[in-house]
């Protein structure tokens, strides 16, 4: 059982909750929870969502209201501080960082950014000195999840750097990226082969797989990348 | 349990003449798939019937020449969502079987992409059973089953199989893929019959 | 959203496959028994919005768990799967 103690918007679709868990042990950086809402005549419904905060920090989930979404839209438009619900978790062995192995390659695309960025708090939280590089595909500025955090990481100079691409419309004087990510783009932004990176690729289904085909394309061993696809369902 | 204040959900109460136990309305049509949507080229496709006195099969030519109707009807998923009057055009499975002579009691209807489903003959026949071709005046998209898919309304919407190919005839009840691994081997949902042994 | 926007993978049967086994099975590694391709639970191609969870072997398609759960039983089904090695 979890209740949401704080709130923050963080884009006009997106929303991080702050949670206190019952029993909560920790959790290592890439996994995700169950989040399980009872309406008061017992329908149910079920979704999952990454964690986006670092082991250590206050348990955070951040979640992306979709169109059709039933759960998402509560849970960015409705839920407030005191709000309830099951929790079950943390959930995952495979899709996670505990920090140390690199140089780091992460894709994200949208929401698939949030487990992402619980590896990227956690390697500042803890002072991991592995190069890490975050390719990070938005629709446009304004959707950009973890703006201002990202920018303040990237320009510490310890090796993080954040790559951004606007696929949909861009600001006025805009030098980042602005295309749906390619073979090109991951040439110029990933790590050489040569260097045996990691890498966490986490989005829709169809931008992890075309992701993770162009890494392969660069000579990428497919047991160095590790995906996550999100689904359509909110 | 915890009940979460102010949630809701998509959904609506309906008729409950119409909408079965424990169902909730949807305006939606919700996709659910076991496996990716195949896409067998129409000059491929065939319905065939097996294990009468002889197969009969027919051509998407051919079966669209076949004496096709329009039915307006409820359908019932068993992932507790209703819909209430789809509209579907296709050929009755009257007429189907009657072009074979056979004296099976259960049908098994196989699809592309493997998916199969069992039924007793008499959730088939007398008006209970079509294979469609279009929704609401258009042809049945792949993603909800097109070309053609077994429309049975009476039963969970499982058993309206999608990318259906043909129907085997049985003497026994042979549990198709969901009905092998918990599901009712009927689905009767005015019954609640969703699991094994409801 | 098409049928191929909503696939997910092993990654999102996670909670549920951690509710069977009583232990973490994204990790695990596991042997399509049509084709022999080996790799990680959390790389099989899964459909969970049919009215149960199916997951796919990424190289042949074929069905290698099927899981589905009511209120109160869950079936699974593994033959699918030749061995699944787990932590």
């Amino acid at each position: 059982m979890s209740e949401v103690v704080d709130a923050v918007q963080e884009t006009p679709r997106v929303r991080t909750l702050v949670l206190e868990a019952e029993g909560w042990e920790g959790h290592r950086p890439g996994q995700h929870v169950d989040v399980r809402l009872t309406a008061e005549d017992g329908y149910q419904a079920e979704r999952s969502y990454s964690i986006a905060s670092a082991p250590g920090q206050r348990l955070a989930l951040t979640i992306e209201r979709l169109e059709e979404g039933e759960v998402s839209s509560y849970l960015v438009d409705e839920a407030r501080d005191g709000d309830r619900f099951e929790l079950r978790g943390p959930i995952g062995g495979y899709f996670v960082w505990d920090g140390g192995v690199g140089p780091l390659l992460l894709v994200g695309g949208g929401s698939g950014v949030v487990p992402l960025m619980s590896m990227v708090r956690h390697r500042a939280a803890t002072g991991d000195e592995t190069p890490v590089r975050l390719l990070y595909s938005s629709r446009s500025y304004e959707d950009v999840i973890y703006r201002a955090e990202l920018d303040e990481l990237a320009a510490h100079g310890d090796g993080f750097e954040v790559f951004h691409t606007l696929t949909r419309s861009q600001p006025e004087g805009w030098t980042g990226y602005a295309r749906r990510i390619d073979e090109d783009m991951l040439r110029e932004v990933a790590w050489p082969a040569g260097d045996e990176p990691r890498v966490f690729v986490c989005g829709a289904t169809r931008f992890v797989d075309a992701a993770a085909d162009g890494l392969l394309a660069l000579g990428y061993a497919p047991t160095w990348i590790k995906t996550e696809r999100f689904g359509a369902t909110g | 349990m915890v009940v979460s204040r102010g949630f809701r959900g998509r959904r609506s109460d309906g008729p409950d003449d119409r909408v079965p136990p424990g169902q909730y309305l949807t305006d939606d049509f919700p996709v659910l798939s076991a496996g990716p949507t195949p896409h067998t080229p129409l000059e491929e496709w065939t319905f065939e019937i097996r294990g009468g006195a002889e197969p009969v099969s027919w051509t998407w030519d051919e079966f669209r020449k076949l004496p096709g109707e329009t039915v307006t009807k409820d359908i019932h998923c068993v992932t507790k969502w209703s819909k209430l009057d789809t509209t579907w055009e296709g050929v009755s499975v009257d007429t189907l079987l009657g072009a074979v002579d056979h004296d099976a009691a259960f049908v098994l209807a196989f699809c592309d992409g493997g998916y199969t489903t069992n039924l007793p003959l008499e959730d088939v026949t007398d008006g209970k059973a079509w294979v469609v071709y279009g929704y609401e005046g258009e042809p049945l998209d792949p993603e909800h089953g097109g070309p053609a898919r077994l429309l049975v309304p009476h039963l969970y919407f499982w058993k309206s199989a999608k990318w259906v190919r043909g129907l085997a005839l049985r003497d026994e009840d042979e549990p198709g893929f969901w009905e092998s691994n918990g599901y009712h081997l009927r689905g009767d949902p005015w019954l609640e019959q969703r699991y094994w042994g409801d | 959203m098409t049928i191929e926007e909503r696939k997910l993978d092993g990654n999102a049967i996670g909670g549920v496959l951690f509710e069977i086994f009583g232990t973490e099975v994204t990790a695990a590694t596991g042997v399509c028994g049509s084709c022999g391709a080996e790799g990680y639970v959390a790389t099989l191609d899964v459909y969970a919005d049919a009215p149960g969870i199916v997951a796919r072997c990424r190289s042949c398609e074929a069905v290698m768990i099927r899981i589905v759960r009511a209120d109160d039983r869950t079936w699974l089904d593994l033959s699918g799967t030749r061995t699944l090695q787990i932590g």
